[in-house]
């Protein structure tokens, strides 16, 4: 189970940042291990990242984060790479569904202010983003509660392994 | 109120209706993966403890991303997804055959009506055929082959109605790359699109694809279209189990609703590094090209290669100029063979590959571009890095924007070709 209250420092991107700046076809095409492909995160994008990263770090985007590219590598090397939850101001679709599954957490919310290296404490839960650098506090949108539950129990492997099948918890109603 | 296209299928999956906003757990007709991603949806599978797939009969794997095989780690993914596939009585698409969203349709694996999962973004391309596709991650997928079920949002949908007849030199591609640059990369995040009007009756189901692909450069969840006669008659030469055909009711719920007429419309080129950075030719003509691509789920297709073919007919490529073509499919080859359509791009001076997704992707190990080339495309996307160069420049624009474009060495309008 994951910790609900993640507290980092920001780094921050802009906007419509796609999977294969996150990770390029050619580095996931040279391993059949996806941990192998961890080390080139954001590596022609911006090389220095992974030297940057440090273990808990929020990344910080704007709009349609996680675009083009359905691979699952995307989120995969982010998780691995020390990168605690990503927030930014929309996300694409398989992006965030993929982060849900692999347990990475993601929250939708208005991050314009956040600069990067701002401290920060994002609640999962209750969808509150602390900047404690300017002060700021953001409300995100919660997510789809089939979503928390899957984040809840860490991933949809777990998910899956613990309940045998793919049922939706008593409390997801029809509205999600 | 009436319902949209999505609302209908995913009603008729579930037994009750549903409508936008609402959560599902749904049945799912064709799951299907290919083998580009890490880890591989049957690794997936194995963690979550599967050990006999839900239905091998709506299932099916490709060997499309690295058709090429030029390195190890491809050939050992080959190599596990062939024991997957034999040991779970799977079908298999072998390296060569083609690429997944061209084999879908061209050998009937999916009909109108069905929700269909695939763990690449450009799953969409099925909705052509009024099916409710999308692409999801290898962890979704692995579910989805152990399961059967998959659970979604239903989206709430944005309409293109699209009126008028494109001009000469004026295709599917053009119209969706300027509705590109209208709605933005991520103008229909979460959102299903319906294209609509008199000009998607007026195109082919092969131009009607090209549109489908590219719906989720919108950041869409899927492109859908409505059954009409065309669609009819290239499925009952392909798909043997009857489907069900939905309509959008004239009262359904739309987000937004854009009327276009594409009458008017110039050849559209995409400028670097995105697919939504679109314009009128005349815009980008001109420009000096060094390489050229023409293939792809997006435009590989025997009528796009007869377009290409036509502005190519009795001419050279630019000797400064690389042009690369690879054919969607197998059978799109031997097709494209038959009519001489092979012989006259490469009496022009052109590179082909295997069927696949070479060109499009640096992970193919084809066609990959050196630094500070200026390359123009029949792709989907253009990316920053997309084919395998960080320094390279990729432009995106129809099969006869490309060829001519190939002849001149620069950005040309293809209207003088035609």
């Amino acid at each position: 189970m994951l910790p609900m209250i993640l507290r980092g420092n920001a780094i921050c991107f802009g906007d419509d940042i796609n999977t294969d700046y996150i990770i390029a076809d050619h580095y996931k095409a040279a391993s059949a291990d996806v941990n192998e492909v961890a080390k080139y995160v954001f590596a022609d994008y911006r090389p220095e990242f992974r030297e940057q990263v440090r273990p808990g770090d929020v990344l910080v985007a704007g709009r349609n984060f996680g675009c083009g590219s359905a691979r699952e590598a995307a989120p995969r090397v982010l998780k691995a790479s020390g990168i605690s939850c990503v927030i930014a101001k929309s996300f694409a679709r398989i992006f965030f569904r993929n982060a849900i599954n692999i347990g990475l957490p993601v929250l939708e919310c208005d991050t314009s202010a956040i600069k990067a290296g701002d401290e920060l404490a994002v609640d999962i839960e209750t969808g509150i983003v602390d900047d404690f650098t300017l002060p700021l506090q953001v409300r995100g949108l919660p997510m789809p509660s089939i979503m928390a539950a899957i984040l809840h129990e860490g991933g949809l492997v777990a998910y899956l392994r613990r309940h045998g099948d793919l049922v939706l918890p008593e409390n997801v109603a029809r509205k999600g | 109120m009436g319902r949209t296209i999505s609302e209908k299928i995913f009603s008729a999956h579930v037994g009750r209706d549903v409508r936008a906003g609402d959560i599902v757990v749904s049945p799912l007709d064709l799951v299907f993966w290919d083998d580009s991603n890490r880890p591989q949806a049957c690794d997936v599978f194995r963690e979550m403890n599967g050990t006999r797939v839900f239905d091998p009969r709506k299932i099916a794997a490709f060997l499309d991303h690295g058709a090429n095989v030029h390195n190890l780690a491809i050939a050992s993914v080959h190599r596990t997804m062939r024991g997957f596939c034999r040991e779970q009585g799977i079908a298999l698409y072998e390296a060569g055959e083609g690429i997944e969203h061209q084999l879908i349709p061209e050998r009937g694996l999916a009909g109108p009506g069905d929700i269909i999962v695939g763990a690449d973004s450009h799953a969409c391309t099925a909705g052509a055929i009024n099916a409710f596709a999308v692409g999801v991650g290898s962890t979704d997928l692995a579910t989805g082959l152990l399961t059967g079920k998959l659970w979604f949002r239903v989206p709430k949908t944005v309409r293109f109605v699209l009126d008028g007849r494109p001009g000469r030199g004026v295709y599917s591609k053009d119209i969706i790359l300027h509705l590109l640059r209208l709605i933005g990369a991520g103008g229909a995040i979460y959102e299903a699109i319906e294209f609509t009007g008199p000009a998607i009756a007026g195109l082919s189901m092969e131009s009607r694809f090209v549109m489908t692909n590219m719906a989720v450069e919108m950041g869409a969840k899927t492109g859908l279209m409505e059954v009409d006669d065309v669609t009819r008659e290239w499925l009952a030469a392909r798909v043997r189990r009857p489907g069900s055909e939905f309509t959008s009711d004239p009262d359904a719920e739309s987000a937004r609703e854009f009327k276009i007429d594409v009458s008017a419309l110039e050849p559209q080129v995409a400028r670097p590094h995105s697919p939504a950075n679109s314009a009128p030719i005349g815009e980008a003509i001109g420009t000096p090209i060094q390489q050229a691509v023409l293939g792809t789920c997006t435009n590989g297709r025997l009528e796009d290669f007869r377009e290409a073919a036509l502005v190519l007919k009795g001419r050279k490529v630019s000797p400064h100029v690389r042009l690369f073509v690879t054919p969607a499919s197998r059978t799109v080859m031997q097709e494209a063979m038959s009519e001489g359509l092979i012989d006259v791009f490469l009496e022009a001076g052109a590179v082909i590959g295997t069927p696949g997704c070479g060109g499009c992707t640096g992970g193919s190990g084809f066609a990959i571009p050196g630094d500070g080339v200026n390359m123009i495309s029949t792709a989907n996307r253009n990316f920053r890095g997309r084919t395998g160069n960080n320094s390279a420049f990729i432009y995106l624009a129809s099969p006869a924007t490309v060829t001519a474009s190939a002849i001149e060495g620069a950005i040309a309008d293809p209207r003088s070709y035609l």
